[in-house]
């Protein structure tokens, strides 16, 4: 039997894995977009998870929401990327390093 | 959803078809000709918005279902984020046009941004919050990269993307846990499960969780890093909007969420938004010391002043919140005008931003000058300026909770903090001869950098009565 607890196991090592990704990754800013999406999936997990187990449909509702805010964030965040290949010629995460803060 | 909500949320509404209506219009007519046109309308939009925020009044009342809420708190944060970004907004134009980014979508982005705010402040539920909270900084994101063929004003809007995605992930899984452990997204419901007498360990991991994203936001130590670096990179007239209106709105978003949600148990975060506070008056001020260029030592100083306003948080009471509001109020002003003078920082038409450009700015620009002593004063928090009266009464509020622990690190990290303040006046006045900047400064600029410095002078006889409003605002949050 797959419980609440199974879900928000699964959900929280999601959280984790794109928590490490953003900051280990020394590669690629796609990456760092991708890890985002990962946060917000495993949100969405606990989310779902937590409306059926309370019975409430609220969850669902937020999951939603969710779901059509990350759409869009990735397309800013993908167009802000674009400009930033312009400038710059590369998407490395270490070429991010005009200004050292 | 009756007429009586739609009347509610009118402000926002009417804001956010003012944004669509101004694109539309953008696309339609000149495309960036009309730009000027566009912003001061948005301007007076923004103005009037303000006007009819102010003219309603009553006590609290739940908008669409308890989605929102309408009370003095919200009123108060609205009423202040729309003034400041128009300000913002007027004193930008000029700034933008000589560097050929008076584009159209720059007032509408604003507008969008400033409606994000104002659903943040009247959020009464976790959904909302969220949604206000993505609108203002998926706004904010495109503005930090505006200067789409620089590659600093890039770099920040990435640093700033990437980090503020960060934040709103953090946030919402704090959220997805409140919401399973308390079984309601909305505020009042958090309340009454806490005042039933559980706080579960999941519901504060789920705010744990949600003060690390709220802290990104107001950027509080130890989440930080993106201000220095975003604030010199974006355009100047786009960093004097970030450290205004977003503040407000993230500072009082964080006290909604702490004394709405959970105002039941503040030994249980009152003790975290004081690491915050101390770490952050702290990092400021001492980071602050070896910059030399004058953004970067607005963005430290930035961190150094939201620090103070977590203080005043941190003790957890009415008098906390109303000494919070009436510092970021008081702040904001301050920053207007040291904008409004940094904005037109020019030598030889060309835009320059170092602290050594300020070198006997005395001789050449005595008013101008004497404006800036002024507001230096008051950001470091010397008496009698309006500053020093911000700064005491959320040291008083954290002293009158018995955290004097906590004021007496304020008081030591604005004295060290006043050391660049002052340095900056130093360089003014008994500088070394360098060649002088620019004398024409735009007639709006000018007059937001007076106005600014007066408000600092004239402020201390009775604070324009904003401490009675915000002595309001705060008992309608804290009960």
């Amino acid at each position: 039997m797959v419980g609440l607890e199974h879900y928000l196991t699964v959900a929280a090592a999601l959280f984790v894995i794109g928590i490490f990704g953003i900051f280990l990754n020394r590669k690629n800013v796609i990456v760092i977009l991708m890890s985002i999406e990962l946060i917000l999936l495993s949100v969405n997990i606990n989310l779902v998870a937590f409306a059926a187990h309370l019975g409430d449909m609220v969850g669902q509702v937020f999951a939603l929401f969710i779901l059509t805010v990350a759409a869009a964030e990735a397309a800013i965040g993908l167009a802000i990327l674009v400009c930033f290949f312009r400038n710059r010629g590369t998407i490395d995460v270490e070429a991010v390093n005009v200004m050292k803060g | 959803m009756t007429s009586a909500d739609l009347t509610l949320a009118l402000p926002e509404i009417l804001l956010a078809l003012f944004a669509i209506a101004a694109l539309l219009g953008g696309v339609y007519t000149g495309k960036d000709r009309s730009a000027p046109l566009i912003l001061w309308l948005t301007v007076g939009f923004m103005l009037f918005l303000a006007v009819l925020v102010g003219a309603t009044s009553g006590e609290a009342r739940p908008v669409f279902g308890g989605l929102m809420v309408d009370d003095y708190f919200s009123r108060f944060a609205r009423i202040l984020i729309l003034i400041s970004g128009a300000m913002v907004l007027l004193m930008g134009q000029g700034y933008m046009q000589r560097n050929d980014l008076l584009r159209f979508e720059y007032p509408v982005l604003v507008a969008l941004a400033t409606v994000g705010m104002m659903v943040m402040v009247s959020a009464a539920d976790l959904i909302t919050l969220y949604m206000g909270l993505e609108l203002q900084s998926l706004a904010l994101y495109i503005l930090a990269a505006f200067r789409r063929d620089s590659a600093r004003s890039t770099e920040a809007g990435l640093k700033y993307f990437v980090l503020g995605a960060l934040a709103s992930g953090l946030l919402l899984y704090g959220a997805s846990l409140v919401y399973g452990y308390a079984g309601t997204t909305q505020l009042a419901g958090i309340a009454s499960v806490i005042e039933a007498g559980q706080l579960p360990l999941g519901l504060l991991m789920g705010l744990a969780f949600m003060l690390a994203g709220l802290a990104f936001k107001v950027s509080a130590v130890p989440f930080h890093m993106w201000t220095p670096d975003v604030y010199q990179g974006a355009p100047t007239a786009v960093t004097a909007f970030f450290a205004t209106a977003p503040k407000v709105a993230a500072m009082a978003l964080l006290a909604r969420v702490l004394h709405d949600g959970f105002g039941a148990a503040p030994g249980d975060w009152s003790q975290i938004i004081a690491f915050l506070a101390v770490a952050s008056v702290f990092v400021g001020a001492i980071g602050a010391l070896l910059q030399t260029d004058i953004k970067r030592l607005m963005a430290y100083s930035s961190i150094s002043h939201m620090g103070f306003a977590l203080i005043g948080l941190a003790a957890g009471t009415a008098a906390g919140v109303q000494a919070t509001l009436l510092y970021m109020a008081i702040y904001v002003v301050m920053s207007v005008g040291v904008f409004a003078f940094i904005l037109s920082m020019r030598r030889d038409g060309r835009q320059v931003a170092r602290i050594d450009d300020l070198h006997m700015l005395s001789t050449a620009q005595p008013l101008s000058a004497l404006a800036l002593l002024v507001l230096m004063f008051s950001l470091a928090g010397l008496p009698p300026l309006v500053g020093f009266w911000a700064k005491f009464s959320v040291l008083a509020a954290a002293v009158n909770a018995g955290m004097v622990w906590l004021a007496v690190a304020g008081v030591i990290a604005s004295v060290i903090g006043a050391f660049y303040y002052l340095r900056i006046v130093y360089y003014m006045y008994f500088g070394e001869e360098r060649e002088a900047l620019d004398r024409d400064i735009g007639p709006v600029e000018r007059v937001l950098l007076v106005a600014s410095a007066a408000v600092m002078v004239l402020g201390v006889i009775n604070l324009f009565g904003i401490d009675g409003a915000a002595a309001l605002a705060a008992q309608a949050l804290v009960r």
